[in-house]
């Protein structure tokens, strides 16, 4: 398990999902909240490379023993990427959501999408609001 | 959230670092530390669970056994004073209200029901009691632990008297556990031998400190690996593979029904599917690929449906894919391959012989 955190250099959806833009190409993964509500991750089921996700879509599932839980991508783009080590190792999502426990790479179609995404202080301020 | 209640244990399982759900109206730990650690825990070494919110119905009163055995589907006249039994409350078409553990004490009947069922086990149970017969729900006022895995004499040996480990599985005694008069059965839900341990509920804080603070201490556990080492064993859970709709048979519980003598309600339902076979079965199922059943999903073979899982997860001791299924008779043969449609993916599987593990409640403890 990792420590709460929210890097100020990603991008956060309303659904816990967090981008990192690098030009027109992004990675997406669950923020720290997600994983710490599905508890240990135990399977990851993946797009595959060439798919398309949509923003606000499910791409991809993530299941502890006890739930399962959509994946929601924080743009819309094609998947060139999918973070193989995290199907071996699903724990990694626990351990470090933001590095080794990436889930996919896309290149993005309509990169105007990401203004809708909420900076680390804002998603801060949204995750005050849902506990209290 | 304000009609939720709580164990005496709650703040020691927030102590622990428990995450809390909502699990039948109760405030319970579904994990502390992780599921899969919690599981392997129990089955390797010892873990403490709290299980307060079961409930506890006693029936008192000189003809006791003969309404215990005219109500409930196992034998009770097999068991005396200090034992225990696995027994079903079935309604009058012989589906279930409820699996539970029938102890015969001294002077009185304990049964130990699950914690959605308190109340339509009370109503029946008492709906049908003769005049002399005294049916009364304790539940409020007992805490209930289980200690569980093959090293649990170690963790209760430092604070238990006299010490307990003479008992044999399914037999209960009274005995002192950290200075606190219990009712101490070996007895358990995981599979693993150990023991169950009821007292006043305003003492079970101090148990399971003592219990915690023993050179041999168990792993706190929640709900969530209780669920994942019944699941394993094939332990039917109600709601999941027991309900109003089906008999015990169907669920592979005839062991439970005591058809010789009969007598009890649905009980000449039993006979018939005991001799005629119901037409769906409950099974284990394991995928043989990548993926993890759960309750609800489709159960096909060709591309037909013959069945639903009930229960699913990912076995932490197997660490594949793992569930219980109702599957149409035909296909309840061990081996049989099936297909499971997990939301919309089809995951090849196979019937699988219950337990999934190699656990018995009735090893002896490590010394």
């Amino acid at each position: 398990m990792s420590d709460e955190s929210y890097p100020a250099e990603l991008r956060y959806h309303p659904e816990h999902d967090w981008a990192r833009v690098d030009g027109d190409e992004a990675t997406f993964g669950v923020t720290w909240y997600a994983q710490d509500a599905l508890g240990e991750v135990v399977y990851y089921d993946p797009p595959a490379v060439g798919d398309t996700v949509t923003a606000g879509s499910s791409y991809g599932e993530l299941e502890s023993v006890k739930a399962v839980s959509d994946i929601i991508a924080p743009a819309s783009g094609e998947v060139i990427a999918v973070n193989d080590k995290v199907s071996d190792a699903p724990e990694l999502v626990n351990s470090d959501p933001y590095g080794d426990g990436w889930l996919i790479k896309v290149r993005l179609s309509s990169p105007g999408e990401l203004d809708a995404l909420m900076d680390d202080a804002a998603y801060r301020e949204y995750l005050s609001g849902l506990s209290a | 959230m304000s009609d939720l209640r709580r164990t005496t244990l709650y703040d020691a399982h927030v102590a622990e670092g428990a995450k809390i759900v909502d699990f039948a109206g109760w405030e319970m730990p579904v994990e502390y530390l992780g599921v899969r650690a919690e599981h392997l825990a129990v089955r390797e070494r010892c873990g403490l669970f709290d299980v307060s919110h079961m409930g506890q119905i006693e029936v008192v009163g000189k003809g006791a056994r003969d309404f215990l055995q005219a109500t409930l589907t196992n034998d009770i006249t097999r068991i005396g004073p200090g034992q225990a039994q696995y027994t079903l409350l079935p309604d009058d078409n012989g589906g279930v209200i409820d699996d539970l553990l029938a102890y015969a004490l001294l002077d009185r009947f304990l049964l130990v029901v699950n914690a959605s069922n308190i109340d339509p086990c009370f109503a029946r149970i008492a709906g049908l009691a003769p005049d002399d017969i005294e049916v009364i729900n304790r539940s409020p006022d007992v805490g209930m632990l289980a200690l569980q895995g093959p090293a649990w004499a170690k963790a209760l040996t430092p604070i238990a008297s006299p010490e307990p480990f003479s008992l044999a599985y399914m037999e209960a005694t009274e005995a002192h556990v950290a200075g606190v008069p219990c009712l101490v059965a070996r007895t358990g839900y995981t599979g693993e031998p150990g023991v169950e341990i009821m007292c006043d509920a305003a003492e079970a804080p101090a148990i399971w400190a003592a219990l915690m603070g023993t050179p041999d201490r168990p792993d706190a556990c929640g709900l969530g690996a209780r669920d994942t080492l019944r699941l394993e064993m094939g332990y039917p859970l109600y709601g999941n593979e027991l309900s109003r709709d089906r008999t015990p048979i169907a669920a592979g519980l005839k062991w439970a029904c005591d058809l010789k003598h009969g007598g009890f309600p649905g009980a000449e339902r039993m006979q018939r599917e005991a001799e005629e076979g119901t037409p769906e079965k409950l099974v284990g199922i394991m995928l043989t690929e990548k993926g993890i059943p759960r309750g609800g999903c489709p159960v096909l073979v060709d591309g037909q449906q013959v069945g639903t899982v009930t229960s699913g997860t990912l076995s932490p001791s197997l660490g594949v894919g793992a569930g219980l299924a109702y599957v149409s008779a035909e296909h309840a043969e061990r081996g049989i391959r099936l297909t499971v449609d997990v939301r919309g993916k089809p995951k090849a599987a196979e019937v699988v012989t219950l337990p999934m593990v190699d656990s018995s409640p009735r090893k002896e403890h490590h010394t």
